[in-house]
């Protein structure tokens, strides 16, 4: 593969997309997580609420301000690296990027400051409000951003004119075909991801015997929300993969590895598919289940990927994988829901080691498998960047050199790595130290205020020299 | 006719829209920004802490006037976004860089011990260089940029001259006057004496580079210099240097006279002034020298879309912005916090 700016510039959206979804990944859960902690300890009064919320708040403050500055790299790597695209499609896109910053990131970042370091400042009341605000404006955001992606895998409402694109009906344009399917399906996935962090967590502290009443309550809380969502997420997934099939075959082909298509497909559950010679290698199946999931039937026709020009094909080879990931780690969840079930009625959650050491190991599944489904999807979209209108090919940026994409991409490689670094290191340090104890509300209140306002904590974490 | 009409309207509305949340943008990160260039000059590492701790609550929403700013033009007018941003691309990588850095230098630096200078030095440098950038893009914006069927047709290095490095120059000192003036709002004692010292040396590095861009600007560009020294507009634009002068004036006088708030509102009243000013040298266009903001706008259906929700949004961010500045009025005074 030959280095140009067009390969450069898709790496780099990769990798800089690929680390910032990881925060709002696990900060969209977080901030309904945390608002429903304040609002519990508005109602109740009890201090654990309060302290399991200023825990999770200062966590989140960590999460928040990496996913800000890694945010704005992609505001403006639109219209560095993709010029073309950015006057192609700004008609249509634009406002519902425009859309997400007005209504979704102001509000995040003005409540976020009062909810961080307004607790002293303000009535308790607006204080659950900045919360409750900081979880809408998440929402908000992914409202707004799946809305923009889920138009370039299937675009709708709109006329093209001297090459550029119009709209005609707005409706449409926000409420694309794919748009329901993959709002819902990435909306679950973002509460599953925190759900098995917090649960991780709390599983964490219960084996090293520490912060018991915070770790079975966020351990219990966490663990029910997995055990409805697992399985809803499991049909949704299905849903979203139906939608798909009826607006882009190609893609449903190449994560199936299926090549030739018709009535009767198999289920593909290992193979490495071969692009030159179009087959699969050691390819293992099960008779006919492709088509009774995708069509309900057995005898149901199912694309293959010999159905499309060669340069309508998207590559096989990665979302071949990364789809099966994601699939495996879904039903894994689903595991974990049923074997807490058992613990539960059993009355044993809170006594079983070993479930404790899987919860740990958990904690990072949901990141793996967003990341896995978001290279499905779109490496699947390949190689088109608006599906069946534009192809990526054409939207790069024309005067956009191979050095200069280089230093870019090598640039943000250094910097990332440095930052995600550290912050990785520092997110580590607050979760070892774990929540501080709070009053519950009816005894004094404790006099002392937070010293430095970001850090709720009255000391550094890092240990002294 | 009607149509057209109609259509010019609506534009002019986004042109005041982006202009407006790029102003807003360079007002509110300019002196948190500001904040960063000056901090390590600081007398005392408390006083580093008090600094961070005026904007804490308030930097990553100062940020976001930036990305309303970006997605404004790809909106209302997605030619600039497609054109400028590509000619800037080096400029803005420092930049994006610049203020990775100096974001998560909030987060980490009160989290760290041992390794807290290097998140000094973050947010030193991030703050310094993501300024220059934003300078630099500034004056290059200001020369040109060269466009052919609706790209970018410069080199990588296009935006490299003399004069855009000096502007990148100029916003550093500008932007560490409006985090001067800011301090001396927020803070009390040796921190803030030092700051009204620091401000007046840094007004007349300011003023003496207002004069210069204004002056260098028409030789720049003819039709700038058509538009300020020709008859009539010689005359009615003369205001713009005189209230300036009054502004200069103003300032001087509320730094001598230890007025606390005064210093912040004017310098903020400087920059209004230089931004009015840079706006008539080049209306109407969005893309000097050859793109006006008409040939830019996005047809009305877009537009019209955007409006309807900017019509209630944008008043609304005006409201809670004001409260959150309200909630957190008051001076802040070593690292114990709010008070």
């Amino acid at each position: 593969m030959e280095l140009d700016p067009l390969i450069l510039s898709r790496i780099q959206f990769a990798f800089t997309i690929s680390f910032h979804i990881l925060f709002p990944s696990f900060t969209v859960g977080l901030a309904c997580w945390i608002a429903l902690l304040e609002a519990l300890w508005v109602g109740t009064g009890k201090g654990i609420y309060r302290s399991l919320s200023e825990f999770w708040t200062r966590i989140f403050a960590l999460s928040f301000g990496l996913g800000v500055v890694s945010g704005i790299v992609m505001s403006y790597q639109f219209g560095t690296n993709w010029s073309r695209w950015s006057d192609t499609v700004g008609n249509v896109l634009g406002p519902l990027i425009q859309y997400e910053v007005v209504t979704a990131f102001f509000l995040e970042a003005a409540f976020l400051g009062i909810m961080l370091f307004g607790r002293d400042r303000v009535p308790r009341g607006i204080h659950l409000m900045a919360a409750c605000l900081v979880a809408l404006g998440t929402l908000l955001s992914s409202f707004w951003i799946l809305s923009a992606n889920s138009w370039m895998h299937t675009p709708a409402g709109f006329e093209i004119r001297d090459g550029r694109y119009f709209v005609t009906d707005w409706w449409q344009v926000v409420f694309n075909p794919s748009f329901p399917y993959r709002l819902a399906h990435m909306v679950t996935a973002m509460f599953l991801t925190t759900s098995f962090v917090v649960a991780g967590i709390s599983a964490f502290y219960l084996l090293t015997r520490r912060h018991f009443d915070h770790a079975k309550l966020g351990l219990s809380m966490a663990l029910a929300l997995i055990t409805v969502l697992a399985p809803l997420q499991i049909f949704l997934g299905d849903e979203h993969g139906l939608n798909t099939l009826e607006h882009q075959p190609a893609k449903i082909a190449a994560m199936e590895g299926n090549w030739e298509g018709g009535p009767r497909a198999p289920l593909i559950l290992f193979g490495i598919p071969d692009v030159e010679k179009e087959t699969n290698h050691w390819e293992v199946g099960i008779p006919a289940l492709s088509s009774l999931i995708l069509t309900h039937d057995f005898d149901g026709s199912v694309p293959g990927l010999k159905q499309f020009p060669v340069d309508e094909r998207p590559d096989p080879r990665i979302i071949f994988w990364t789809f099966r990931l994601m699939v495996g780690i879904g039903f894994l969840m689903l595991a974990v829901a049923v074997v807490h079930l058992v613990l539960r009625f059993r009355g044993r959650l809170y006594g079983s080691d070993w479930f404790f050491r899987v919860l740990v190991g958990c904690m990072p599944i949901g990141f793996i498998a967003i990341l896995a489904g978001w290279f499905t999807t779109e490496i699947g979209r390949q190689p088109w960047v608006v599906y069946g209108h534009m192809r990526t090919a054409d939207a790069v940026t024309p005067s956009l050199t191979t050095e200069a994409a280089l230093i870019s991409l090598l640039s943000f490689v250094v910097a990332y790595a440095i930052i995600y670094g550290a912050g990785t290191y520092y997110l580590i340090r607050l979760l070892r130290i774990g929540p501080t104890h709070v009053h519950d509300a009816k005894q004094p209140p404790e006099a002392q205020r937070p010293k430095r306002p970001l850090s709720a904590t009255d000391q550094s974490i890092e240990p002294a020299e | 006719m009607q149509e057209i009409a109609e259509g010019s309207l609506l534009t002019l509305i986004w042109v005041g829209i982006v202009g407006f949340a790029v102003f807003m943008y360079v007002l509110m990160d300019g002196f948190d920004l500001g904040i960063g260039i000056l901090y390590p000059f600081a007398p005392t590492e408390e006083d580093r802490d008090t600094m961070m701790n005026t904007v804490a609550p308030v930097w990553d929403f100062n940020e976001t006037w930036l990305i309303l700013g970006g997605a404004g033009l790809f909106a209302a007018f997605p030619i600039a976004y497609a054109v400028v941003l590509p000619a800037m691309y080096i400029p803005l990588l420092v930049m994006l860089i610049a203020l990775i850095f100096r974001g998560v230098a909030f987060e980490f630096r009160f989290k760290a011990r041992a390794g807290r200078h290097w998140w000094n030095r973050s947010f030193f440098f991030g703050s310094l260089l993501a300024t220059f950038a934003q300078g630099v893009i500034l004056g290059s914006f200001i020369q040109g940029i060269p466009v052919e069927g609706r790209q970018f047709v410069g080199g990588m290095l296009h935006w490299l001259s003399p004069f855009a490095l000096f502007c990148g120059a100029m916003l550093v000192v500008g932007y560490a006057l409006l985090g001067a003036t800011w301090l001396i709002w927020r803070t009390i004692g040796p921190l803030q004496d030092w700051c009204y010292r620091m401000a007046r040396g840094l007004m007349l590095v300011v003023l003496a580079g207002v004069a210069v861009v204004s002056l260098w600007t028409p030789f720049l560009l003819p039709q700038i210099a058509e538009r300020w020294f020709s008859m009539p507009n010689m005359i009615f634009l003369s205001p713009v240097p005189i209230v300036t002068a009054v502004l200069a004036f103003a300032l001087w006088r509320a730094i001598d006279n230890s007025r606390e708030v005064a210093p912040f509102v004017l310098s903020m009243a400087l920059f209004a002034l230089s931004y009015l000013g840079l706006a008539i040298s080049l209306w109407p266009h969005l893309i000097p020298p050859g793109v006006t903001v008409w040939e830019a706008a996005s047809p009305p259906e877009t537009q019209v879309f955007l409006l309807v929700g900017m019509a209630f949004l944008i008043p609304s961010i005006l409201g809670y912005t004001a409260y959150s500045y309200w909630v957190f009025r008051g001076k802040v005074t070593g690292s114990f916090g709010y008070h």
